[in-house]
């Protein structure tokens, strides 16, 4: 198994590759990009009817601006923390025999998919941030304002580890491929658990005990929901340190995991076909 | 050789059984679709449920309580899954057989194209989201205290048609556009979003943002009318119902199935054979 570290300039060529394949498809992009924010709509309309027929002030601590603001930033969060085909590619990779390539060729597969996958993600902000800006312009009523330089300090890094725990984590989970060949019903499951627990569906206060517990105890928080509640300012301080301290220990494990299965998933894999 | 035509419900029995024959090659999969659909329906109502925690109804004097908001979701589960089960994954079949040029073999076939495009593939793994919806429905019958009459039933059941038939036009059109552009996983896109409009009762569309879209959703592409209409019978009644917009999505069904029908003609005519 190759361990190699990959050089700079190898870095810089896969990155400048896959920034030009990612580029391709440009108008598409950003059209995805823009249908994306539909939902929203309707979230915005549900949440406007909930607090119409409200029971006492508040959802869980939010008000109706909070929560609208919720549901934009945690699209932020899932643009930096999704990480779509990455699973499934891996496996399919396992599966067709592809994989064959990291095994013979002095470049490691997590770091290929790695600096593939910041291309990529970089491209998406390159050609989202127009959507992005323009629903935030029109959003803005929704926002109390900017939060202070240490809060986006604190909001800049959750997303950037929010980014690599995405990725570890369904890197890791594409790995199960070398022992399960297919893993799209794993994948699925873990999509519909994650939707539900990372804070996309809802903000996590809603939860009742044990649930609220449960997902305080599970990494899929801080792929969506930390972030999230970071720039809302609801978590500061001793907090937020701590908070971006268990991010990086996730990210760090998953990053580990990832390593364990690549070790002894090519051990036990078998090559077939020319 | 016969020149009678085909009977096309012994065709849709055949590849229904060749489906289901398919889908049972692969138990382990079958199974898990199915648990998949069991568990999506339990989140959506845990999320609903934490929802109604907070609020008695989904929208000032709506009328959508907890556990009529709960038909409206069952309805939503019931047109969801008969669309997977047997419109979706022949609408995503259609474009890749233009793409390869493998539609001459459906247009040389001695049937329509348009069914055969339509039904040639069924889903059964959609079938568990209709068997949550059901079951979710009759629990919230039994909460409400309501048991629907003969008439309230075959009325569900006829705008359930209504709203497949809507739902599934729109599809057609979309997936139709193929022959020109090749390839449109974006329209497959467009089509899962712009349906989200359809997934809430229409009475949450209030407001200067919520009114325009009720309007082009109900009149312009009535998606809104395919789970509205039939919800509303199911969740308050004949009584509770909006007679104007049942009449209507009657005349809406029948607009879509021909507009889609003359969007499918115009392709299939357009269509250049690809590959050898």
């Amino acid at each position: 198994m190759p361990v190699t570290s990959v050089s700079p300039q190898t870095w810089w060529t896969i990155f400048r590759i896959s920034l030009e394949e990612r580029l391709v498809y440009r108008a598409d992009f950003a059209l995805g990009t823009l249908m994306r924010f539909i939902p929203i709509v309707t979230q915005v309309l549900l949440w406007q009817a909930i607090f119409e027929a409200l029971k006492g002030d508040d959802v869980a601590g939010y008000q109706y601006n909070d929560i609208v603001a919720y549901y934009l930033l945690v699209l932020v969060g899932r643009a930096f923390s999704s990480m779509p085909n990455l699973s499934e590619g891996i496996a399919q990779q396992i599966r067709d025999g592809q994989i064959k390539k990291f095994l013979i060729q002095p470049i490691d597969l997590i770091e290929f998919l790695l600096i593939t996958r910041v291309a990529h993600k970089v491209v998406y902000y390159g050609i989202a941030i127009g959507p992005f800006a323009l629903v935030f312009f029109l959003c803005r009523g929704f926002f109390s304002g900017w939060p202070d330089a240490i809060t986006l300090a604190g909001y800049a890094t959750s997303l950037v580890l929010a980014f690599l725990l995405g990725f570890f984590l369904e890197a890791f989970i594409g790995l199960i491929g070398f022992w399960f060949l297919e893993v799209s019903s794993l994948l699925f499951m873990y999509m519909l658990i994650n939707y539900f627990l990372s804070g996309h569906m809802f903000p996590l206060a809603m939860l009742p005990e044990p649930w609220a517990s449960i997902a305080q105890a599970i990494p899929l928080q801080y792929l969506a929901y930390f972030p999230t509640q970071v720039f809302l300012g609801k978590i500061q301080g001793e907090m937020l340190a701590w908070g971006l301290t268990i991010q990086l220990a996730w990210v760090i494990c998953f990053a580990i995991l990832c390593r364990i299965a690549m070790h002894y998933g090519v051990r036990r894999y078998s090559a077939f076909g020319g | 050789m016969s020149e009678s035509p085909p009977s096309y419900t012994r065709v849709l029995a055949v590849l229904a059984r060749n489906s289901f024959v398919r889908d049972m090659n692969f138990r382990g999969n079958f199974l898990i679709e199915v648990i998949t659909a069991m568990f999506w329906m339990t989140m959506m109502v845990s999320f609903y449920l934490l929802i109604f925690q907070f609020a008695n109804e989904i929208g000032e004097d709506t009328g959508w309580t907890k556990y009529r908001f709960f038909v409206f979701l069952a309805t939503t589960m019931i047109i969801n899954g008969l669309m997977q089960a047997f419109v979706l994954p022949n609408a995503a079949e259609f474009s890749e057989l233009i793409r390869l040029g493998n539609l001459d073999f459906a247009l040389v076939k001695p049937i329509d194209t348009q069914f055969f495009i339509s039904f040639q593939r069924v889903n059964w793994s959609g079938y568990a989201n209709i068997g949550c919806g059901i079951a979710l429905m009759i629990y919230s019958l039994i909460h409400l205290s309501h048991t629907p009459s003969w008439l309230e039933m075959s009325l569900f059941a006829i705008y359930i048609a209504c709203g497949l038939g809507i739902l599934y036009s729109l599809v057609i059109c979309l997936a139709s556009t193929s022959v020109w552009m090749g390839r449109n996983q974006s329209l497959y896109n467009f089509w899962f979003y712009i349906t989200t409009f359809s997934r809430y009762p229409m009475e949450i569309y209030r407001g200067p943002l919520g009114e325009p879209l009720r309007l082009i959703f109900t009149f312009m592409i009535p998606i809104m009318i395919a789970i509205n209409v039939p919800a509303q019978i199911m969740a308050k009644g004949l009584e509770g119902a909006e007679w104007e917009l049942a009449v209507f999505g009657l005349f809406a069904t029948m607009a879509c199935l021909a507009i889609s029908r003359w969007i499918f003609s115009l392709a299939i005519s357009a269509y250049r054979s690809a590959s050898s």
